[in-house]
């Protein structure tokens, strides 16, 4: 953890210039469920990818790989808009 | 150029020569007559601001809240309820330091419901990191406005500009207005400290702060308003300097000698010059002073100022509802405490729902201050 500021150091209207610096925070700590991806039912439509309200969703070359749950908030999005038919996501109970 | 305009028609006739970038605005009641007017410019072709209809008053801060990040000139302009629905999204611009300038006639909240004249709606939202200029005339409300723009950017804190609702809003006066020219060139062009659509400088605007920043990030802000004081006087000089009409953040008016003084701001003022010179007649050495811009608190200036009075009496157009008067007569007498002095205060509440206050009542203040009592701890003008 980097050295805390004082109030002197800080920008005007508390903007933060460097956007990245949001990476420090692991906020998947939240989450209380947690989205299970299943490679093998998945069919990379993407949708979860695009409707994922943080950038959880890994994709690589125009294809899912994995959620990042460093920042994954379990919101559960991305299992609701997995299509009916495919259900790849599913919600699972977080274990500490 | 000389013209006759009422309140409305001349904070629009300024916002007009300011040409800001962006108005967002909910432009029909309780917001005030100077967005129609302004409107009606969008719709002429005589300024190149974009006008955003919202759809309520807590929207049009949004915007501007929006647009003012984006690194637009922006403004607004509202009243009374409307004032108090944007509430929340003042703290916000105020915490963002986003210098949005709003002209305000200031009216009396409901409940009961009132469309006139008093403080109670800025007065409310002195907490909210706001620069406050409350005017006297409407000359004084056209002048302000224009000098916001410049403050409010050099000082990256927001600026309400406040007018008497109705009595000034809504009445005619002569004013001398300047040429488009001289105006824009006297605010010059904007040069944002950042702007949200920069993509090659991204930037998070509005973080989420916990117990180990938000305290710093607001003691950053309160910096900024501590250091607002010279930057006002600062502009009022140039802008005595251009267009020769000077202000102060006080005025003292036939203070020379005086024993006794009234205190307030906005269009009381002139009735009280009035009551003040007919005491000057009677030989009572009695006088005023204007408070004209109530955030910052120039609370230097006033101790300086008052500590030479016997007796200084406090007049404030809004009633906090504590128990004990007004907001100003709270923190004058605060800022009176620790001068070797102190002064008798005397606390009146006058004008509410835009009641009549008169010459008469003026004077009855001015004879009060002048024998240095009264019984009553706060003092209801006209109430019945
Ligand atoms: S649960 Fe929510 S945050 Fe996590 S990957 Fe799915 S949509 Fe994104
Ligand atoms: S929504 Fe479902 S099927 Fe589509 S990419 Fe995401 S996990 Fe795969």
């Amino acid at each position: 953890m980097a050295k805390l500021k004082s109030w002197k150091e800080l920008p005007c209207g508390a903007i933060i210039d460097d956007p990245t610096a949001v990476l420090e925070n692991k906020t998947g700590a939240w989450r209380s469920q947690r989205p299970c991806w299943n490679a093998e039912k998945c069919i990379h439509c993407l949708n979860c990818w695009i409707f994922c309200p943080d950038a959880a969703v890994i994709v690589k070359d125009g294809k899912v790989v994995g959620i990042n749950y460093d920042y994954c908030k379990g919101c559960g999005i991305c299992a609701e808009v997995c299509p009916t038919k495919v259900q790849a996501i599913t919600m699972e109970e977080e274990r500490k | 150029m000389i013209l006759a305009k009422t309140g409305n028609e001349a904070l629009a006739y300024a916002m007009k020569q300011i040409n800001p970038d962006v108005v967002a605005a909910y432009p029909i009641t309780p917001s005030t007559e100077i967005v129609q007017i302004f409107a009606q410019y969008v719709s002429d072709g005589k300024v190149d601001s974009e006008f955003v209809a919202v759809e309520s008053e807590h929207s049009a801060m949004a915007a501007c809240i929006g647009s003012a990040a984006s690194g637009c000139r922006t403004m607004t302009a509202t009243a009374s309820q409307g004032l108090m629905l944007m509430h929340e999204m003042l703290f916000i611009a105020g915490g963002l330091r986003l210098p949005i300038v709003m002209p305000i006639a200031s009216r009396s909240v409901s409940s009961p419901l009132n469309i006139h004249g008093d403080h109670s709606d800025s007065l409310a939202s002195r907490d909210s990191g706001w620069l406050q200029f409350f005017c006297e005339t409407v000359q004084e409300g056209y002048d302000t406005l224009i000098q916001c723009v410049k403050i409010a950017e050099r000082t990256s804190l927001p600026a309400i500009c406040a007018v008497d609702g109705f009595i000034l809003s809504h009445c005619m006066e002569r004013i001398e207005t300047f040429e488009d020219k001289p105006v824009r060139e006297f605010i010059g062009k904007y040069k944002p400290n950042w702007n949200l659509l920069d993509i090659k400088k991204p930037i998070l605007v509005g973080p989420a702060t916990m117990q180990d920043y938000f305290f710093e990030f607001k003691r950053s802000q309160i910096e900024g308003m501590n250091k607002a004081l010279p930057i006002i006087e600062e502009v009022q000089a140039e802008f005595k300097q251009k267009f020769g009409r000077g202000y102060g953040v006080i005025e003292e008016y036939r203070c020379e000698d005086a024993e006794a003084v009234v205190l307030l701001m906005g269009s009381a003022c002139g009735t009280m010059r009035e009551a003040v010179d007919e005491m000057r007649n009677q030989g009572k050495k009695v006088g005023m002073v204007k408070l004209r811009v109530f955030r910052p608190l120039p609370h230097q200036v006033l101790a300086e100022s008052l500590a030479k009075f016997k007796t200084v009496a406090v007049m404030d157009r809004a009633d906090t509802v504590n128990a004990w008067g007004g907001a100003l007569f709270t923190e004058i007498s605060s800022v009176l405490y620790d001068s070797p002095t102190r002064p008798k205060m005397l606390s009146y509440v006058y004008g509410l729902g835009g009641k009549e206050f008169s010459l008469a009542d003026a004077a009855a203040v001015l004879e009060q201050a002048h024998a240095g009592k009264k019984e009553d701890l706060v003092t209801y003008i006209g109430v019945r």
